[in-house]
């Protein structure tokens, strides 16, 4: 199949000289349309910037990024946005504290240009229903409103509302109780099974990942040490890292 | 085994503007000596309050209105002790707090903090003599000293979380109240402070731990028993691994099934949350409080409030068990 995004020797490195801290170090990899894959590693191993790299947020010092072939630099940014969208862990950090969910949405909709209200309305109803919210009691609300897994659940609404191919969701769990993690997964998935949108899931529970994901990217200092489908990366891990990873999960059962 | 920390029927509300919410609601615990005991439950159950309670660190808006708390034989009572000294607040009961940074003096650095905290309870402590104290106890329990030099932003979440619960043992405390200490942490680091502990507990630093969270896979490695709260009442206890393979109310068996491990079987099923939300305290449902969204629930569930059905060494308040011999 073809790939949505082809990832080349993608490299960060933050600050110069003596002090430069190579945050991401060559990752390479490819997503195909409709695939969901998983970014797992410990705090500071680079996932967040690599999240941050191919939201465009940040500019890499080395490599490239392609989008159905074409090399991203050329595209401008908000063409870029409409194809590439993000949920982010903080549902409190990512959201106006004065913005009302109406004025939230509508103003993700201008990366579309001007649209006709109806339209516009229609499209707010649709992606709030979709994550399971009322649109009527949703949208005069304002953030202090809502609790953790219903402001979660507006940014996945926002995200899906513009239809991106892509979803870069950064740790969107973090924050939620366990009872609502598998929720917010589960829409997730069923996102996926409805616009075929593609997904790179930033995690350090490989739990979730694994219960979410196709495949597995681990990182560790910066660099993919193992990648592979799910299954394999976490029953037969090859890499010592993935293997430290995966013995330091809490055991549940037995 | 002996009972390090006793409460009976605390009730804890937070009241402003003339409303009051009670958020811990007869809460009955006990604490053994050399034990860690493990409260889980969604955000908003009221876990957090009581870990201030049982810290002593309650104060307006929040009023303990009753309940007996029994450490190491004697009793205080709460409710009429507003000010209690600190010969018990920070030397007997210490609290390790959620966000290590935000427990942290930012400008200061780690032995000039863990001075601060030796010298709010014994004034008289010189800075060599409370250096010492502090180097003596990292060293004993493997950590690098060269932490005592380090300002907060210098050292690693896990090493952080790790140095705030040295500095919250250093007066030594029968008992540590652990608010979500490893929450912010990816499980490497988390383990590290579950070891460290463990540790204190086995030098007899401290006598026993309370820890608070809400992630039961966690609470089931680190904890000997588990008290699961659900809108301020504690409505399963029992030893942590029959709360997980035995569990008995609807709700713990919910907060089981959501668990998300690397297991083979989380990959062949859909995996459900919790529908809706824990209740308004305000304004809390007659009869069971977890009726709601329980898909037990039947008419009874939702006009009486059930008892719990067991012993005091495992429990549930469901009516489901009523008539279950424990």
């Amino acid at each position: 199949m073809k790939s949505l995004l082809q990832v080349r020797a993608l490299s960060r490195t933050f600050g110069s000289g003596k002090r430069a801290l190579q945050a991401v170090k060559g990752v390479s990899f490819d997503l195909a349309p409709g695939e969901i894959v998983a970014v797992v590693g410990e705090s500071g191993s680079g996932k967040s910037t690599l999240a941050r790299l191919i939201l465009r947020l940040l500019s890499p010092t080395e490599g490239q990024m392609l989008l159905e072939g074409q090399d991203v630099q050329r595209i401008p940014l908000r063409t870029y946005w409409r194809s590439v969208q993000a949920v982010f862990q903080d549902p409190y950090a990512a959201f106006n504290q004065f913005y009302s969910v109406q004025r939230l949405l509508q103003k993700a909709l201008t990366l579309f240009g001007p649209l006709p209200t109806q339209e516009r309305k229609a499209r707010m109803h649709l992606a709030l229903q979709s994550v399971g919210l009322e649109p009527e009691r949703i949208l005069g609300k304002y953030p202090h409103q809502l609790s953790g897994g219903q402001r979660q659940r507006v940014m996945v609404a926002r995200a899906i509302m513009l239809r991106p191919r892509l979803l870069v969701a950064d740790e969107p769990t973090s924050a939620l109780d366990a009872s609502l993690r598998a929720t917010v997964l589960n829409l997730l998935k069923d996102v996926r099974q409805k616009h075929g949108m593609s997904i790179i899931f930033i995690t350090h529970d490989i739990g979730q990942a694994y219960y979410l994901s196709d495949r597995i990217l681990v990182m560790y200092r910066g660099e993919v040490v193992e990648e592979g489908p799910v299954e394999q990366v976490v029953e037969q891990s090859q890499h010592p890292y993935t293997k430290r990873l995966l013995s330091d999960v809490p055991r549940f059962h037995g | 085994m002996e009972t390090l920390l006793s409460v009976k029927n605390l009730c804890a509300a937070y009241v402003q503007g003339g409303q009051r919410v009670r958020v811990v609601d007869g809460v009955s615990l006990e604490l053994r000596r050399g034990e860690v005991l493990g409260i889980a439950g969604e955000s908003g159950c009221g876990k957090s309050t009581l870990a201030q309670v049982l810290a002593l660190l309650a104060r307006p808006p929040l009023w303990v209105e009753q309940g007996e708390f029994w450490l190491d034989g004697t009793i205080y009572h709460l409710a009429q002790e507003h000010r209690l000294s600190r010969e018990l607040r920070g030397c007997k009961v210490a609290m390790l707090p959620q966000g290590a940074l935000n427990a942290l003096n930012p400008t200061a650095r780690i032995r000039e903090i863990a001075l601060e905290v030796i010298r709010a309870h014994q004034p008289k402590t010189t800075p060599q003599e409370a250096y010492a104290r502090t180097q003596e106890r990292l060293e004993r329990l493997g950590l690098p000293v060269r932490v005592l030099e380090a300002y907060p932003h210098q050292l690693s979440g896990g090493m952080r979380q790790r140095v705030v619960t040295v500095i919250s043992t250093l007066l030594n405390p029968k008992v540590l109240i652990a608010d979500e200490p490893t929450s912010a942490l990816d499980v490497s680091s988390q383990k590290a402070v579950v070891k460290l502990l463990r540790e204190l507990l086995e030098q007899r630093v401290i006598e026993g731990v309370i820890f608070i969270a809400h992630d039961l896979p966690l609470l089931r490695n680190v904890a000997d028993r588990i008290a699961i709260m659900y809108a301020g009442k504690v409505v399963e206890l029992g030893p942590s691994r029959e709360m997980v393979e035995a569990s008995r109310h609807p709700y713990t068996k919910a907060l089981v099934e959501a668990v998300l491990v690397p297991e083979p079987y989380i990959r062949q099923r859909r995996v459900e949350g919790i529908e809706g939300t824990p209740p308004d305290l305000r304004a809390p449902p007659p009869g069971c409080r977890f009726a709601p969204r329980c898909r037990y629930a039947w008419a009874r569930c939702r006009e009486l409030e059930p008892p719990p059905f067991g012993d005091k060494e495992r429990f549930a308040a469901c009516w489901l068990l009523e008539g279950m011999s424990a």
